[in-house]
């Protein structure tokens, strides 16, 4: 093998691979915020409401972790246009990633959930109250606790799939890279610079999620 | 202190009327008749799997009962009796495992139910809180987190939370039953100091000291069912059913 790098056309280029990292950033930061809101409603229902919604979530979750994303992804940006919703790629992007670390994560927060002592939600409820005041005061703080380090795994695996989206141009890091490589064709070391960065990226992320563990979840001494 | 406080008087708080509940074909519970009149104290006692925890937890309706009639405070309860939160913010409970939110403060614990269900605003919340926690002796751990505190100290906590909505019954499963013995005193005496005050009690406990110096009536259940009910004096010394004897002789130190 002899291989000749050159680097120089990524250090020209550098400005086109940091908006993308600034993208990939936004848009997994966003499908982690949203995705957590919809995996606690789904949670809920799937934990507390009547038998048609719990079926509803239980379909939604197996519907979306036995196909695959890239699937999911088409059916958003090419498929529901022809249902008449109409969505930008980036828009696509992330309803498609919130709809599938939704349903992950739902997994995840219910069985937190289910850990919950039962005499917890009974104390709540022997004090008056109501069982959806007893699942936002009582419950949920400590079951986030309990499965936060999974959602945090969740959320990086979220943000490192976010590169399939590059696949309907969306704006990301990925595909600022196809775009550079085939500007320049210095594809491998366009990629080798790409994986140091989601590298970075992921240990960005998960230095964030500990930090916010520890100003979120206060010691509570031993149980 | 002796049971002469006016107890039988006045209509009863809680009635029940041939109350009976079955878990699949276990029969938890088999007509129970019972009235509880304001003020009053009781203490029911029997063996494990006698009936008494769900006979209380029915009173609040962690358990629905199957048949019969529980009424409280003129109101009929049941599964899906209107405003069942309305009606359990006036009963007080305290669990043997104590149940405090692992998550929340001292004081947090105590504020929670006045602020959300009774809409009490905080600094009126807090200032409650911080009155029933000087009563049950531990205003200092205001701040800390239950999981910080012995297990008397927590069962204390959990009885001041339980009175910060002011209710008029106070329901106690085993209150003393996970305590390491030298924190069974501390709790005791919290709860004769609630019988001073005139607080209607209902306590599963085995504790049969608290029972003769504090209660109005000892209730005996066994199978499911009530077996005896008398004043604690009479239930002691003379107690009518062969059953009861059996307990007692396995309870007490001397027989």
């Amino acid at each position: 093998m002899n291989y000749t790098f050159h680097f120089g056309v990524v250090w020209d280029d550098w400005h086109a691979l940091a908006w993308g990292t600034w993208l990939t950033i936004q848009l997994s930061a966003s499908a982690m915020v949203l995705g957590l809101l919809v995996a606690i409603a789904g949670a809920l229902g799937k934990t507390m409401g009547p038998k048609p919604v719990r079926w509803l979530v239980d379909a939604y979750v197996e519907a979306i972790r036995n196909t695959p994303f890239l699937v999911q992804l088409f059916l958003i940006f090419f498929g529901l246009p022809a249902a008449g919703l109409r969505m930008s790629a980036n828009e696509a992007a992330l309803f498609a990633m919130v709809v599938n670390v939704g349903a992950y994560a739902t997994e995840i927060v219910r069985a937190g959930i289910e850990n919950i002592h039962r005499g917890q939600v009974e104390a709540g409820l022997a004090l008056g109250l109501r069982p959806l005041q007893v699942f936002r005061y009582v419950i949920l703080f400590p079951a986030l606790q309990t499965i936060y380090p999974a959602l945090c795994s969740q959320f990086i695996l979220l943000m490192l799939s976010s590169s399939v989206v590059s696949t309907i141009s969306a704006q990301e890091l990925t595909a600022a890279a196809n775009d550079l490589q085939s500007r320049t064709f210095r594809s491998f070391e366009i990629y080798i610079v790409v994986t140091a960065i989601y590298l970075a990226l992921s240990l960005a992320f998960s230095g964030t999620f500990a930090a916010i563990r520890r100003a979120v979840f206060v010691e509570t001494g031993k149980r | 202190m002796s049971a002469t406080t006016g107890a039988a008087g006045g209509e009863p708080i809680i009635t029940l009327e041939g109350v009976s509940k079955r878990f699949g074909s276990f029969q938890a519970l088999r007509n129970i008749n019972l009235e509880v009149h304001r003020g009053e104290r009781i203490v029911i006692c029997g063996p494990s799997g006698s009936g008494k925890s769900t006979l209380i937890r029915c009173i609040n309706q962690l358990e629905h009962h199957q048949q019969g009639r529980i009424v409280f405070d003129g109101r009929e309860i049941g599964p899906h009796a209107h405003g069942l939160d309305q009606i359990r913010r006036e009963i007080g409970m305290v669990f043997q495992s104590f149940n405090l939110f692992p998550h929340l403060t001292v004081l947090q614990n105590c504020t929670l139910a006045p602020m959300k269900v009774r809409s009490t605003a905080r600094a009126e919340a807090e200032a409650l809180a911080r009155r029933y926690l000087e009563r049950v002796r531990i205003p200092e751990q205001a701040n800390k987190y239950p999981g910080q505190l012995s297990g008397g100290q927590q069962q204390r906590v959990a009885i001041a939370r339980a009175l910060c909505m002011n209710p008029k019954v106070m329901l106690f499963d085993e209150p003393t039953s996970a305590l390491d013995p030298e924190m069974v005193k501390e709790v005791l005496e919290t709860m004769i100091g609630l019988a001073e005050d005139g607080m209607t009690m209902l306590c599963v406990t085995h504790e049969m000291g608290f029972a003769r110096s504090v209660a109005h009536r000892v209730i005996f259940m066994d199978a499911g069912e009530i077996v005896e009910q008398a004043p604690p004096e009479t239930f002691f010394a003379h107690p009518k059913s062969e059953r009861t004897r059996t307990f007692l002789g396995q309870i007490l130190p001397h027989g």
